[in-house]
């Protein structure tokens, strides 16, 4: 798994004497250096984006950062990586949930102890079969649907929708989280 | 020609108003004097829209400043004067502000130009307000990176889309005419620049009705989220700012043009909508974050 450290590329690559991530400048400056290093991933690598380094985060820059990447991520010419935020404290959830939900996005936010959690816009039932996923560490979609009680295809089709939204990837014929699992 | 301005002895937001119309009165290249010195209080708000008034004037206009010497005192450790004798000629002697030790202004009167500014702005802020929520306020610990993310939207309004520089103040004090002597920490940011009604029309996001004014706009950008940028992630700033003020049970107001329209809290009976009013270029928006209720006995 590649380690982004975006304190380090808000000083560094974009030259920035800051630990604040505020203004859409700073933010649009930041989202480029990253997808920079995100370009040089090969296909179905994982990047954990550190926020360990960061301060606070407004609005502002918490759409340029977290919401244009993962818009920018899931657009067809976007290279085929995966994102994993760490480092994520309650100040910054609290300017990211508000862009999220904005955009209809969400994201996989992995603590320390190597538990993680979905944040953003999902529904009660991909949360519930993403953990379900998540719990297994991998599943083909035939044994989450009967862990659920559900129909194959339905399950089938909610695991494709958190594929497509790279909440999840493939790992060979099964569906699988997209850090490493406690 | 030479108008006297005559500034009200409690300066405020809402009496303001009372020099926006002397000025209404007279043509925009008028020689004025802003004549201060019977004034004995003024909000952060009153302070930069003062400045802001100065950046309006064709002429550089003169200034009074307040008689009374803690008056005077005050303002000059605002940071007020700093501005004012680049922009006013300043009648008389003013005080060199002096270092006061604990002090209630959490950011003296400061420019916003461009973006670097508001990072100043909020690395400055962080310590101070930490202190002050928690303590006079009473609020919870996460109320304190909330209110550095709303004054830092509200920088960003300036260097967005006024076109023009323009200034924020945070100070904290007892509001003793609405609250009983609760305190109150109050956020000003203000500019002459284009203001929300000419923002909107430079990009197009005139909204589809057949009214258009500044009270419109104002809701359109206000309440509405609208922005003159056709981004879809654009106008989370000021919704941002109003989800902090809800949370907190604070009060946010926003002149613009002829227009001023605020979020009222319960504790607060001013009017949500106001027309009508005499013009004054830009935007100046104020927020109010009071004492926590529960915490006052």
């Amino acid at each position: 798994m590649t380690r982004i450290d975006v304190g380090s590329v808000l000083r560094h690559s974009a030259n920035l004497p800051f630990s604040d991530l505020v203004t859409r400048p700073t933010g649009a400056a930041v989202r480029r250096c990253i997808q920079t290093e995100l370009a040089a991933l090969s296909e179905g690598d994982v990047a954990l984006l550190d926020f360990s380094h960061i301060g606070m985060m407004d609005y502002s820059c918490a759409d340029e950062v977290v919401a244009k990447l993962l818009i920018a991520l899931a657009g067809q010419d976007a290279h085929a990586g995966y994102i994993v935020f760490h480092g994520i404290t309650d100040a910054h959830l609290e300017a990211i949930e508000v862009v999220l939900d904005h955009h209809g996005l969400a994201l996989v936010v992995q603590f320390a102890d190597g538990g993680a959690r979905l944040v953003g816009s999902v529904s009660d039932e991909e949360r519930a079969i993403w953990e379900m996923v998540y719990a297994r560490g991998s599943a083909a979609a035939d044994d989450v649907a009967d862990g659920a009680g559900r129909e194959p295809a339905e399950m089938a089709r909610i695991l494709e929708s958190l594929l497509h939204r790279r909440l999840l990837r493939h790992d060979g014929d099964t569906y699988a989280p997209l850090g490493p699992v406690q | 020609m030479t108008v006297v301005i005559a500034v009200p002895s409690s300066l405020d937001d809402l009496t303001f108003e009372s020099v926006l119309d002397q000025l209404a009165q007279h043509p925009a290249d008028a020689k004025v004097i802003v004549d201060a010195r019977h004034s004995t209080f003024a909000t952060p708000y009153g302070l930069t829209a003062l400045l802001t008034l100065a950046q309006t004037r064709a002429e550089k206009a003169e200034f009074l400043p307040p008689e009374n010497p803690d008056t005077v005192s005050y303002w000059a450790r605002a940071g007020f004067f700093r501005y004012a004798e680049e922009l006013f000629d300043v009648r008389g002697h003013v005080p060199r502000p002096r270092s006061s030790g604990e002090s209630d202004v959490l950011l003296e009167v400061t420019p916003v130009t461009k973006s670097d500014d508001v990072h100043g702005v909020v690395e400055r802020i962080q310590e101070r307000a930490a202190s002050i929520l928690l303590n006079k306020l009473h609020l919870e610990s996460r109320a304190t990176m909330g209110f550095a993310m709303t004054l830092s939207e509200a920088c960003q309004n300036i260097v967005e889309h006024a076109g023009r520089g323009g200034w924020v103040m945070v100070q904290a004090y007892n509001y003793r005419r609405r609250l009983g002597g609760r305190f109150v920490v109050v956020i000003a940011v203000c500019d002459a620049g284009v203001g929300f009604r000419s923002s909107l029309e430079s990009g197009q996001r005139r909204p589809l009705s057949d009214r258009w004014d500044d009270a419109v706009a104002l809701e359109a950008a206000v309440v509405n989220g609208v922005s003159r940028y056709g981004d879809p992630g654009r106008g989370q700033g000021l919704k941002g700012i109003r989800g902090y003020v809800h949370r907190w049970e604070g009060k946010l107001s926003v002149r613009s043009g002829t227009a001023r329209i605020a979020l009222i809290p319960s504790w607060d009976d001013d009017v949500p909508r106001r027309e009508g009013l005499a013009f004054f270029p830009g935007a100046q928006l104020q927020i109010t974050i009071p004492e926590k209720v529960s915490a006052v006995a």
